[in-house]
């Protein structure tokens, strides 16, 4: 097990990334919206003094918005996976061994880092200022024996400032002390159900957690909480993952643009929500032999009659051709459309997957030749959509987009299309 | 350790990622000795390795950034309206290197300086006027432009 694991978490990471590249804004209220342009999904420090929640639906606080002139932006994911790949990339130098744990955080294995050992915080001071000065993107670095311990040290650099955005929890008597004052639910993999029965047995701070008996814990709660107490106590239990495992379910889904209500208008949808979650499982090089479907009608109008379906299909052979995907979920669409609804969101879901590589039972009445045939038409799709993104269409899509979701402040692609990189300019 | 990883110690750590590569490699096979009327000489040496104008630009693919330059204050340094800039944000800036900085909270291309006087970000064209860094500008640097992508 590892001595000394650090997290590595991004401040406010969407809007970091929409800042490198608008420096007007650093020290202005910024928010990132979800897809569809929804909720807010990203708050600048500036947003969230205003006590604006993580997840708010835009209308509810859009005279706020008005008000304090936050600046919104529709979500780039684009934008935000390739800052991504840097921030992981730059962090990769500063140890042997690290896990990509989500867009914006990582783990990384610093036991026997010679230049660590000396001086731990110092190194993570250095980490978070390379990251900076690299990629634009502020971040936090927390570190201790354990996973749990590494999260928990995050969230105080980031909770106190006067940490510097960096705090190491190897040393007991320090550790003690934090856990003392940090409410029970701010630990890893504590949720606010559990922690209401934690407080109802009187375990109220990290501290009273972390003095349990973890068998007591296992057998009042689970497995994972027993872990999660061990874990507290510098007894690592979860190694890094070294391997993303391939998804084992593929979903393809979005809310509707404007509401949906004929069967033309969802065949177009649910045949490019087809198209992507084929694109998904030919990337992981994977074959799926299940293919799902589901469409229904807004759950919180007031006015509009509810409606919601699904229907799905074993197939006989595994496949990844976006043709075959595309046609059976149109053939899905089929059984269970019903006209007179106003649909709000649809999607397509691709499961039982299995790696293309394993040999596959073959059927009786498909013909040798049209694997191969499939494959290399795949390629040739992938290679055009990757050189001209979204630009082959499958005949069910058609050029009706409304279903598209609606996105009114998108910002460019800065740091992936040629046709939109940011201007610098000479005066 | 802290340098960037190799190829070969990059296969060891498969969680690894690296940047996609934003240019599409263009190979031209180079050819290391004449070629004479008739047959080559069985002297020449075929270079293997084909040239790769990534690897020859960037040297730190996480830190690059392209931006687009607008305007003509840089035309001194060879930098014109539309060309396209390759900015290394890990590169230190130094007197004498041509910066982007966010200046007022716009990226600016300038020339960095050292006069008597004390920091300067200077234009390369005798129409625009120095900057003075003081303390109250709003000036924060935003990486060192390498090379320039100028086309003819």
């Amino acid at each position: 097990m590892s001595d000394l694991i650090a997290l590595v978490d991004c401040n406010n990471f969407y809007v970091s990334c929409e800042r490198v590249f608008r420096p007007d804004l650093i020290g202005k209220p910024v928010a990132v919206l979800s897809n569809n342009d929804g909720c807010i999904v990203a708050r600048s420090q500036e947003v969230k003094a205003l006590g604006i929640k993580m997840g708010v639906p835009l209308h509810q606080v859009a005279d706020l918005v008005k008000q304090h002139r936050i600046q919104l932006f529709s979500s780039n994911y684009t934008l935000y996976a390739d800052m991504s790949q840097r921030v992981m990339n730059t962090l990769a130098s500063f140890a042997p061994s690290m896990e990509v744990y989500s867009i914006d955080e990582g783990f990384l294995d610093l036991s026997n880092v010679y230049p660590c050992q000396h001086n731990p915080e110092a190194y993570a001071k250095r980490i978070k200022h390379t990251v900076w000065r690299h990629t634009g993107i502020p971040v936090c670095v927390g570190m201790g024996p354990t996973k749990t311990l590494a999260k928990l040290a995050n969230f105080a650099a980031k909770k106190w400032p006067h940490t510097g955005g960096v705090l190491d929890l190897s040393n007991l008597v320090r550790r003690h002390k934090l856990m003392a004052i940090v409410p029970v639910g701010e630990v890893w993999g504590i949720g606010r159900k559990l922690s209401q029965r934690l407080n109802a047995l009187g375990i109220n701070s990290v501290l009273d957690l972390a003095r349990q008996d973890p068998n007591y814990m296992q057998q009042q709660f689970s497995i994972v909480v027993a872990r999660t107490v061990q874990e507290l106590n510098g007894i690592g239990c979860m190694e890094l993952e070294a391997i993303t495992p391939a998804k084992q379910q593929i979903i393809a889904s979005r809310s509707f643009g404007e509401k949906l209500l004929t069967f033309e208008q969802l065949a177009r949808a649910i045949a490019d929500y087809a198209s992507r979650a084929s694109e998904k499982l030919r990337r992981q090089h994977s074959l799926c032999s299940h293919i799902g479907i589901f469409i229904h009608t807004n759950p919180f109008s007031q006015t509009d009659a509810h409606y919601y379906q699904t229907a799905g299909r074993r197939l006989t052979q595994a496949t990844n051709d976006v043709r075959l995907i595309s046609q059976t979920a149109t053939r899905l669409l089929e059984e269970i459309y019903k006209s007179g609804y106003k649909y709000h969101k649809g999607g397509v879901i691709l499961s039982d997957i299995r790696p293309a590589s394993q040999p596959a039972q073959i059927d009786l009445f498909e013909s040798p030749g049209t694997l191969l045939s499939s494959q290399l038409l795949m390629q040739t799709l992938d290679a055009i959509n990757q050189r001209f993104p979204q630009s082959t269409v499958i005949a069910a899509k058609g050029f009706d987009q409304r279903w598209k979701a609606k996105a009114d402040h998108v910002t460019p692609h800065y740091t992936t299309n040629w046709r939109q990189l940011p201007k610098a300019y000479c005066k | 350790m802290f340098s960037q990883f190799s190829e070969h110690a990059l296969h060891q750590y498969p969680n690894i990622r690296l940047p996609k590569d934003s240019l599409i490699g263009h190979a031209l096979p180079l050819f290391g000795g004449k070629v004479s009327a008739g047959f080559p000489s069985p002297a020449d040496d075929y270079v293997e390795k084909s040239l790769d104008l990534n690897q020859f630009l960037i040297q730190k693919p996480a830190a690059t950034f392209f931006v687009k330059a607008q305007g003509d204050s840089m035309l001194g340094a060879g930098i014109h309206h539309d060309d396209i800039l390759i900015v290394d944000r890990s590169i230190e800036a130094t007197p004498g290197k041509i910066v982007v900085c966010a200046l007022n909270g716009e990226l600016t291309v300038k020339r960095l300086a050292q006069t008597r006087q004390g920091w300067c970000l200077q234009p390369e064209n005798p129409a625009y006027p120095d900057i003075p860094i003081q303390d109250e500008l709003d000036m924060v640097i935003w990486g060192v432009v390498t090379n320039v992508i100028h086309s003819v």
